[in-house]
């Protein structure tokens, strides 16, 4: 009996090698030791008005337009809203494939802002598996237009600032998402009893529905003391990709597009119709030196 | 049931024949983990390369075939952004990560020698699979064994509509719609 199991396993042992054989030359090659990048959790380094997951590689230069247009509802009237605009400008650069730098300036209080932001673990497959991504963006915002307040607001009382994790996940190839605890600190408030340091967390949806267009989800909740017209920042719209350009179109009640603005100054109630169009145009161009040599 | 000492001689003979045929056999299966592929679009545009330098390939002198595997996420481009499109847009990476050729050397061409000091031209018939499609290939091969080194070159021209590559109108003059893709292979190594 014992020879008979002996001759069964030798059998088995052997009918093995010749499957591995019989199918492919590559067999047994396979390099395991693999580790993935998972890349294209969001499509842009802005998921809407928000820090996304991505980041600019080395030597690229983002010259991005954010877009809100007027209220929707007044109809014909303002052309659904396209007769009124809030704008934010900016030029975001790569230091590197982990660090890059940008610089905004929006006309929604002329605000100027700048912000730096870095990768601390990047969401890999393979070998070795990293199921998230984690990030830190932190910046700076300043007021510059003229205030009729009969006390000058100094250039402190015009400055805000503000710092926020992203930690994101792409769960398949269409589907990720991040949330993202948001501090921002206003050296001045609009009532004297408003909080100066607002606690937000902010949420991002990306859901493809094609290889190049996305349906894309942007919102803030914002905790703390704020004036009652304040109002939670939501966004909903499309992101399209057309080689280095992409179009986010999407609906939202933001007028501000910097994270001061739309967590602490959005004023528009989403679900009573102050609903705008706007867009986010981003085009990236190589300024850096070449990646590299190979 | 019993075996008698016939059966039991078979298998030993069976056995031995098979650890001695092994070493004979893996002189002629050559491979190597580090070949390179790169391809080339040129337009009146743009030009764009990428290169992988982490191809597996096995050649089976004795049956006459060969065979290639290549991850898409290891072709690295000038521009990261490229990379990035390449693999989100055109190749679906995270669907199809990998492409393979399956071939073998043409009839005309054979028996194909990994002998010192030669150099073969060879034809190479076979089916690439790419974007999850697979068509037949035919490339002119060349082999050279030089100091006991054996290189394999081969180049080849593919269609991005073959294998279901979609390049959208809007940068259609910037992506060629025929490939260059060459391969070069630097050391093949004999198989242990």
């Amino acid at each position: 009996m014992k020879k008979l199991i002996l001759f069964f396993i030798t059998i088995l042992f052997f009918s093995q090698i010749k499957a591995q054989d019989s199918t492919s030359l590559l067999n047994g090659f396979e390099d395991k030791t693999v580790v993935e990048k998972v890349t294209g959790t969001f499509k842009s380094t802005r998921v809407i008005n928000a820090h996304s997951t991505e980041m600019l590689h080395k030597g690229e230069l983002d010259f991005r337009i954010m877009h809100r247009f007027g209220v929707f509802k007044n109809g014909f009237k303002d052309l659904f809203g396209l007769d009124y605009a809030s704008m934010r400008m900016s030029f975001d650069y790569g230091i590197n494939d982990k660090l890059m730098i940008g610089l905004g300036r929006s006309t929604f209080l002329k605000d100027l802002d700048i912000f730096v932001k870095t990768r601390i673990l990047q969401q890999t497959k393979g070998a070795k598996q990293i199921p998230l991504s984690l990030l830190v963006a932190a910046g700076y915002i300043v007021t510059t237009q003229e205030s009729f307040a009969p006390v000058k607001p100094t250039f402190g009382d015009r400055s805000s600032f503000y710092v926020q994790l992203i930690a994101g996940r792409k769960f398949n190839s269409n589907f990720s998402v991040q949330l993202s605890p948001l501090l921002v600190h206003n050296n001045s408030t609009l009532n004297p009893t408003d909080d100066n340091t607002i606690f937000g967390l902010g949420g991002g949806l990306r859901y493809k529905v094609s290889k190049r267009i996305a349906l894309m989800l942007d919102y803030h909740h914002a905790f703390g003391q704020l004036d009652n017209a304040i109002t939670d920042p939501l966004s909903l719209g499309v992101d399209i990709e057309t080689g280095g350009h992409v179009f986010q179109l999407h609906f939202s009640n933001v007028t501000g597009m910097n994270e001061k603005g739309y967590l602490t100054q959005t004023t528009g109630k989403f679900f009573k119709g102050d609903i705008r169009f706007g867009f986010n145009l981003s085009r990236i161009f190589n300024i850096g030196k070449k990646r590299k040599k190979w | 049931m019993k075996f008698n000492k016939g059966m039991h001689r078979k298998v030993f003979g069976i056995l031995l024949l098979t650890v001695i045929s092994l070493p004979v056999m893996a002189q002629k299966k050559v491979f190597t983990k580090s070949g390179i592929i790169s391809f080339y679009s040129k337009t009146a545009i743009e030009r764009i390369e990428a290169k992988n330098k982490k191809v597996l390939a096995v050649i089976d002198a004795e049956n006459n075939k060969i065979e290639f595997s290549v991850l898409i996420k290891g072709f690295e481009f000038e521009k990261a952004l490229m990379q990035e499109h390449f693999n989100e847009n055109y190749l679906e990476s995270d669907k199809y990560p990998k492409a393979f050729f399956k071939g073998s050397f043409d009839a005309t061409s054979l028996p194909i020698t990994l002998a010192n000091n030669t150099t073969q031209k060879l034809q190479v018939n076979g089916n690439l699979t790419l974007h999850g499609v697979t068509n037949a290939i035919k490339a002119a091969a060349t082999i050279v064994v030089k100091n006991n080194l054996i290189t394999a070159v081969s180049a080849f021209t593919i269609v991005l509509s073959d294998y279901k590559i979609k390049v959208p109108a809007l940068v259609a003059n910037n992506i060629s719609k025929e490939i260059l893709v060459n391969i070069n292979i630097p050391s093949l190594q004999e198989m242990k």
